[in-house]
């Protein structure tokens, strides 16, 4: 068995602390230590999206990058979206729009759509597709994807007005 | 009875066509649905599955001495375990193996207490193998000379079609021209995203529990029992969430009866999961052929005959993919008016992957040869394709030489739609006027259509489904039915359904569907069946309800139940909205008065349709339909790439159920089409797979996405629920083609063999240049 080691970071807002083998992922630590399943694993390589989360502040693939180097650190899971009155803006809006269909690849696209708005809120559609590139998703064909992350773009920016 | 009306009155209004959003998605969308993947059982052990990596050989020795002793292993099973097991279409497989055939062989399976347990004991396993020569396309593995794979099955003919009609040399006499052409459609896969998993466990009386992620629970019984030596009838599938299917799960593949055998052998449960890497060399695949078609026609333009000479490429082993020619057939005689076709099919044993169903099965590999074979036809004429395409169109009424009935045929409607909205004709011109003309990118625009069983296809001796329907006392509905719910939106559909014909909120309908030992028959989700067949079905079982309910209020509140209506939640005078009584309290006074009565109705819905038969002369579907696509792209001439601008669509969907549904079946459905037509390719080098990652097999992106018109022609279908017909493998079918003449339109080139990679459409303009110099 492989060398385990004691990390502490915050997720979804809470303290936690977990034994982990250095050569596990952040992916693997979240569904099978945590119990965290909605971050999904879908290729392992980096190349679908489907495991993304957010580390303090900005989106990753999570089966890329090892739970050691969670350490310290702030972690955001699709579970850690939800605002105390339900869905939060970006999760609404894909189920408004139809976005979701078997609903796998979502966790990841919603949390990569939900940080492209909080980084850029004036987001337009052509930088909504170019910022989901690396999420794949079989079912929708992207297009209710980004109709979702249009109306939070425009309820954000009347919202300022 | 007196009845006090307080209420105001409530107004009649439709759901049918209203936008409905999926009760499954918030859910799905916060992380909360427990996928198949994500389950875990208490005792729950993780099989792994040993693959061959290599096409063909023999099993010298194999030794599982070493990983049978690793801590942790609880059962290693070898094709010995699983010797006589024989399932599958013609009953050509076995879920261990003792010989290869394939890549993706399964040669031996590991339940461990780990999934790191279990990949060690798989390296602990020594296998020696001799390898044999291959057979890696159906037209050497026809030849007398090429090695023979199977005892039973002489120069590895696997199975056969035919459908002849008319009389094809007079037919060849009197045509003025003849498009005749050889296409070869590759082998692509679904690329789910959730990767395949079973888990099965057997209770202490031998009965099986399989949570599975198939698509056609019923049948998937009686296929998957003899991998096991059991009965159907002692297995209960169950069917948690999944990570998309399109096809791809309906049949059993080996890793589901390994589950099983591990289980059985381990007396606990046990999980396969595959890796995406295991998923891109062990799924199924869509079915590769080679096409010869001809199509011939007057110089009016009238279609004269169509022929296909068609070789399937069959892999190692028989799924669903070597039976699409019954749709290959349809398609080949039924695709325009075609009085005189001549079709046959062979598939060939090889020793490459083995294909099953994939979204437009069978449609997808034709289409893409009738339709391009249209555009070089009405090029020929020298007639605009829209006219070409119009002359040819049937209309509704008529009966193709198959006998499809196409009671219902707006196909000329949705031609003119989609030409018009996109400017086509002009837009035709002025691209091919600009062809010869020097500039690196090339605008093109290409028309294509096609037509698709839409009311179910009668494959198997029943196309039907049962429900079962309760209202309870506090006007909860439940439907149980054999639906599947896979992504595709039938649990949106069920639910307006219901709230359409009882009157009850979307949000008071539940639907049980996923336990074979509670729901009733249904066939599958396939052939763009499940809202014609189960909203039928649910219909139907509404209606019952509903009558129960309304007698009960007659002899409560003294009106004809004739005159009354549900609406709103209450039970109404139909004419002036006023209501009488809520539906609850009604249902509890059935409930409790002096003959009590609950609101339970039972329904099996059989469509209207006849079976395939082994002549292929009958009406398999209860509706037709037919698509349109019209594809705008440029052309970067220099480097071969092809940016699809715009597609317009216009398809008959008989009526709109659920719009937001609809839209987002098309969508998806254009995207396979996509991948399908510009970038998805399984490189296949002597039956192994050299691209088993999203890296190298490239699937559409969001950027790539086009932009979308989507027109939806209601041609309002007889046997459909509120006019529908089915919608979802149309789209995938009709893009290749339309984005294929587009390239012709901009480029003068065609492709034969998708998909229209940058290298292949580089090389074609490079070589025409060559040829005009």
């Amino acid at each position: 068995m492989s060398l385990e080691t004691e990390i502490k970071f915050t997720l979804n807002g809470r303290p936690v602390t977990a034994r982990v083998p250095v050569t596990m992922k952040t992916l693997t630590m979240l569904r099978e230590v945590l119990g965290l399943t909605g971050t999904k694993y879908a290729c392992g390589e980096g190349e679908c999206g489907a495991c993304t989360v957010k580390v303090d502040g900005i989106t990753l693939n999570s089966c890329l990058m090892h739970a050691v180097d969670c350490d310290g650190r702030e972690v955001v899971t699709i579970e850690g979206l939800k605002t105390p009155d339900g869905m939060n803006a970006m999760q609404q809006a894909f189920v408004d729009h139809g976005a979701v269909q078997c609903g796998f690849c979502m966790p990841g696209m919603i949390m990569q759509a939900d940080y492209l708005v909080g980084e850029n809120p004036s987001l337009t559609r052509e930088e909504a597709q170019r910022g989901l590139e690396g999420n794949l998703c079989r079912c929708t064909g992207y297009t209710k994807v980004l109709d979702a992350v249009e109306s939070v773009v425009e309820k954000k920016c009347c919202g300022r007005r | 009875m007196e009845q006090k009306v307080t209420a105001a009155s409530i107004e009649k209004k439709s759901l049918i066509g209203q936008r409905v959003k999926k009760p499954d998605a918030p859910d799905k969308a916060t992380g909360k649905t427990r996928y198949i993947n994500d389950m875990v059982l208490p005792q729950m052990l993780i099989g792994k599955v040993l693959f061959a990596g290599r096409p063909h050989a023999k099993i010298v020795s194999i030794d599982v001495s070493a990983a049978e002793r690793l801590p942790g292993v609880h059962a290693v099973l070898t094709g010995k375990d699983a010797a006589g097991l024989k399932f599958g279409f013609v009953r050509d497989n076995v879920p261990l193996k003792e010989k290869v055939l394939c890549e993706h062989d399964e040669i031996a399976a590991v339940a461990a207490e780990t999934e790191e347990i279990a990949l060690k004991a798989l390296d602990l396993i020594k296998v020696e193998y001799e390898d044999l020569p291959g057979v890696f396309s159906p037209e050497v593995g026809r030849e007398a000379s090429a090695p023979q794979l199977r005892e039973n099955f002489p120069d590895n003919k696997s199975l056969r079609f035919e459908f002849k009609h008319g009389d094809l040399a007079a037919a060849e006499a009197t045509s003025d021209f003849i498009a005749d052409n050889v296409f070869r459609p590759h082998h692509v896969t679904h690329c789910c995203m959730g990767t395949s998993c079973a888990i099965a466990d057997f209770d202490s009386n031998g009965k099986l529990t399989i949570w599975t992620q198939t698509q056609y629970p019923y049948n998937y019984k009686m296929d998957l029992a003899p991998a096991l030596g059991i009965t159907p009838g002692d297995i209960r599938v169950i069917q948690p969430p999944v990570g998309g299917a399109f096809g791809s799960k309906l049949d059993v593949y080996p890793y589901e009866p390994i589950a099983a055998l591990l289980a059985r052998k381990t007396g606990r449960p046990v999980k396969v999961i595959y890796s995406r890497e295991d998923e891109f060399r062990a799924s199924p695949t869509r079915q590769a052929a080679i096409i010869h078609m001809r199509t011939g026609c007057k110089r009016d333009g009238t279609i004269t005959f169509r022929t296909a000479d068609v070789l399937l490429d069959n892999g190692a082993y028989t799924s669903w993919g070597p039976t699409i020619p019954v749709i290959m057939m349809r398609t080949t005689s039924g695709h325009y008016r075609v009085p005189v076709v001549d079709f046959k099919a062979q598939a060939i044993y090889t020793n490459n992957p083995y294909a099953g169903s994939f979204r437009g099965y069978g449609n997808v590999q034709t289409t893409f040869a009738t339709a391009q074979q249209m555009d070089i036809l009405a090029d020929q004429v020298d007639m605009d394709p829209l006219a070409f395409h119009i002359k040819n169109a049937q209309k509704s009424g008529e009966v193709t030489p198959q006998k499809s009935f196409l009671r219902e045929c707006v196909l000329a409607e949705c031609l003119e739609t989609a030409a018009r909205t996109s400017d086509y004709s002009r837009k035709r011109k002025e691209y091919a006027a600009e062809r010869g003309k020097p500039g690196r990118y090339k605008k093109g625009i290409g028309l294509a259509s096609s037509i698709h069983n839409a009311g179910g296809a009668k494959i198997h001796k029943s196309d039907g489904i049962g429900t079962i329907l309760k209202v309870d006392d506090y006007a909860r509905v439940t439907v149980i039915t054999g639906a599947s719910e896979i992504g595709q939106g039938i649990d949106a559909v069920i639910n307006l359904i219901v709230s359409e014909e009882l009157g009850v909120p979307l949000e008071h309908v539940t639907i049980v569907n996923n336990d074979s030992d509670i729901a009733p028959w249904d066939v599958g989700v396939h052939a763009s069946r499940t809202t014609f067949i189960a909203g039928n079905g649910t219909r139907r079982a509404a209606r019952k309800a509903k009558a129960q309910i309304l007698k009960a209020a007659e002899k409560m509140l003294g009106e004809p139940a004739e005159t009354l209506e549900l609406r709103g939640g209450s039970v109404v005078r139909d004419q002036c909205g006023t209501p009488l009584i809520k539906l609850d309290r009604l249902l509890r006074q059935m409930h409790f008065q002096a003959e009590p009565e609950l609101v339970m109705v039972t329904d099996y819905y059989e469509p209207n349709s006849e079976p395939e038969g082994a002549d292929h002369i009958s009406n398999h579907s209860a509706a037709y339909s037919h698509a349109v696509h019209v594809a705008e792209i440029t052309v970067d001439t220099l480097t071969g790439e092809i940016k699809v601008d715009r597609i317009t669509s216009a398809q008959d969907v008989g009526r709109v159920i659920n719009r937001m549904g609809l839209e987002a079946q098309t969508e998806g459905g254009i995207a396979i089409g996509l991948g399908y037509a510009l970038s998805e390719n399984m490189q296949l080098e002597r039956g192994l797979l050299k691209n088993p990652c999203f890296r190298d097999y490239k699937l559409i992106t969001a950027p790539e996405m086009p932009e979308l018109e989507m027109h939806f022609i209601e041609s309002n279908c007889a046997e459909g629920p509120y006019g529908a017909k089915g919608v979802s493998e149309l789209p995938t079918i009709v893009i290749a083609p339309a984005i294929a003449n587009a390239l012709f339109n901009a480029t003068g080139v065609r492709i034969f063999n998708p998909p229209l990679s940058p290298e292949k459409v580089a090389r074609a303009i490079h070589e025409k240049q060559q040829q005009e110099k």
